[in-house]
């Protein structure tokens, strides 16, 4: 209860200071011109939200982003997981790949983006495809360290308890691993709608990435905040349903705060 | 001999009991017995004593059935042997460390041995190269006279650190083994329940190993362990990190347990008093490179009761008896470690 007063607190004392600040126009502590204002934001989304924006409604652009950020996680993390668990079970193939993916791993991915533009165009394949290759090294990663730091003894004891090499697949190392993974899965939805956004803001016909693009070109702080707080929102709801995911698929996890029933 | 052979049944039937082997041996050693009580009891019955009492003095002369199903042990192809077994790790600076050297060890059928020996000596490694988890570097390891070339159906280990699957409930941790090995789920689940009771964990079949006791997740692996009916049971330390009391009352229950199975146990701890209350000998490993130092035979009588065993005039002795060697190893590690720190 305290802390709840609290937040809504500092959330009010933030907006009312800049609010504030602003108020004077040019002259005033904060220019309105370059950082915006609240009142500023809100009016333009609800002008979004009545008029549609320059890209054509609201909804389309949202709907477009969440879109392609929904298919680069799913590919990202589905080609992840497959190559992460193959090379941490395959010695043979992590030796062999190691360089490379540290290559591509070290450079910074988003130059990719304007490679995709080129190849494959305006749409929204291209956005797919940066947001692919940002998570799939989050969940490669992990995926692979996952299937490496399986518990020895608890592969042993499958061993001795009956399981064949592909049991010890499916009841040790899956499940283990599946904790890592779940984890990156945190991180890997924001990198997907990174993907989304920046892709769309080199170059695209729908998209919030397009509608910061554009209202930056116009010199329109408040549409830029506007669409950052619709991004903001998509994100958390993704957090929101990540968290329920991981609690229903790893209840064996003692959570420190969560799992002990207090009576 | 009609109403008489009550008697020579009776008898048959506990040594039948007493017997730590599969069906198949058991029925040749008895059918062994059976021909050679009743020959002797007619040579009694020929000159002129009564049928029953016939077949009592045979019985008697044959001896008494516990001890007698452990001389058959003894007898035949032991459970577990190992001969000449080195055992070389390579260290992570890329030398080589002996952890074992030389290491013969037999254990019969049915036998319960312990085997004791200062930290480090190699006592969880002696159970890996059994369980066929490990090779040795150099000599044998055979399971009833055959050598050990993986994983052997027949072996159940409990290992010393907490070996349940953190993310499987106790009757899905307990029904894995069957699980694993074909059983079917509903099958496995009704075996797991049986053995969930006879661990004492009934009530706790939902929980995760994060919520139950250090002591209640031993419960579960032995329980994990025992439902695949092991005949050469390998344990390590189960009862080390667990409290007086817990750890009394589980190895009550463990000797209980064993003795419905007679299966073939190597039982390692660090613990002498342990050592002598559960097991029919003791092995005592010297420090590291381990080998042999020493085996005690334990004769104190069975059923027992290890919290009153320990006031057994007897066990002081063999107690002492095993001191003498064990301490010495004992110090030998202590002064290397001292080292080591200094
Ligand atoms: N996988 C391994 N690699 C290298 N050294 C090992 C390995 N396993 C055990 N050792 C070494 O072998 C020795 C015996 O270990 P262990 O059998 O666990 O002793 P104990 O169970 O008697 O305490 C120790 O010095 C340990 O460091
Ligand atoms: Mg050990």
């Amino acid at each position: 209860m305290l802390v709840n007063g609290l937040r809504v607190g500092v959330a009010v004392l933030v907006l009312g200071l800049w609010e504030l600040g602003t108020s004077q126009g040019e002259a005033g502590l904060i220019d309105p011109f370059f950082y915006g204002r609240p009142s500023g934001i809100a009016s333009q989304l609800w002008t979004w939200i009545q008029n549609g924006t320059a890209q054509g409604p609201l909804w389309l652009q949202v709907a477009t982003t969440l879109e392609e950020a929904a298919l680069g996680f799913l590919i990202g993390v589905g080609l992840g997981i497959v190559f992460g668990a193959a090379l941490g079970r395959i010695r043979l193939l992590a030796d062999v790949f190691a360089p490379y993916i540290k290559a591509l791993n070290a450079m910074p991915r988003v130059v990719l983006g304007s490679i995709f533009i080129i190849t494959i165009g305006y749409g929204i394949w291209s956005k797919v495809a940066l947001a692919v290759v940002l998570v799939f090294f989050v969940v490669f990663f992990n995926a692979f360290q996952g299937v490496r730091e399986v518990d020895r003894v608890l592969l042993n004891n499958a061993r001795i308890l009956g399981a064949s090499e592909r049991q010890l697949t499916t009841h040790v190392i899956f499940p283990s691993a599946l904790s890592w993974i779940l984890a990156s899965l945190h991180t890997s939805f924001g990198f997907a709608l990174v993907g989304a956004v920046v892709g769309e803001y080199l170059g695209a016909i729908h998209g919030i990435g397009i509608v910061i693009a554009t209202a930056q070109s116009t010199f329109n702080p408040n549409g830029v905040f506007a669409a950052m707080l619709i991004l903001a929102l998509v994100a958390v709801t993704a957090e929101f349903a990540m968290t329920w995911l991981e609690n229903r698929l790893i209840k064996w996890r003692p959570n420190s705060f969560t799992d002990i029933q207090h009576i | 001999m009609t109403a008489t052979t009550q008697i020579l049944r009776d008898y048959l039937e506990r040594l039948e009991s007493e017997l730590p082997f599969g069906k198949k041996e058991k029925r040749e050693i008895l059918l062994e017995a059976e021909d050679h009580l009743i020959e002797d009891a007619q040579r009694d019955e020929a000159s002129g004593m009564d049928a029953s009492e016939a077949e009592r003095r045979a019985t008697r002369r044959f001896g008494e059935p516990q001890a007698l199903a452990r001389r058959f042990a003894e007898e035949r192809a032991p459970a577990i042997e190992l001969r000449g077994v080195t055992k070389r790790f390579l260290t992570p600076a890329g030398t080589a460390y002996t952890a074992l050297r030389d290491l013969d060890l037999s254990v019969h059928v049915g036998e319960f041995c312990a085997v004791v020996g200062p930290t480090g000596c190699g006592k969880s490694t002696t159970l890996a190269l059994i369980s066929g988890l490990e090779p040795p570097s150099e000599g044998e390891v055979l399971l009833d006279g055959e050598p050990v070339t993986g994983v052997s159906r027949a072996v159940g280990y409990v290992f010393q650190v907490d070996a349940v699957f953190p993310w499987k409930n106790v009757l899905d941790n307990v029904a894995t083994g069957p699980r694993l090995r074909g059983v079917d789920r509903a099958q496995a689940n009704r075996l797991a329940q049986d053995w969930i009771g006879r661990v004492g964990l009934t009530g706790f079949e939902r929980y995760y190993p994060h919520q139950l006791s250090g002591g209640m997740r031993k419960r579960a692996a032995l329980a994990q362990t025992l439902i695949n009916e092991p005949r050469i049971l390998l344990m390590d330390e189960p009862f080390s990190a667990l409290d007086v009391q817990t750890r009394t009352l589980m190895e009550n229950e463990l000797l209980q347990l064993w003795s419905a199975t007679k299966s073939s146990v190597v039982f390692v701890t660090h613990d002498l008093e342990e050592a002598i209350a559960l097991a029919d000998r003791v092995v005592v490993i010297t420090a590291g490179p381990g080998t042999v130092k020493g085996t005690y035979r334990v004769d104190l009588p069975r059923p027992r009761n290890v919290s009153e065993i320990r006031f057994h005039p007897e066990f002081a002795l063999i107690y002492q008896e095993i001191w003498n060697d064990l301490r010495d190893e004992v110090l030998v590690s202590y002064e290397r470690s001292k080292r080591i720190v200094s």
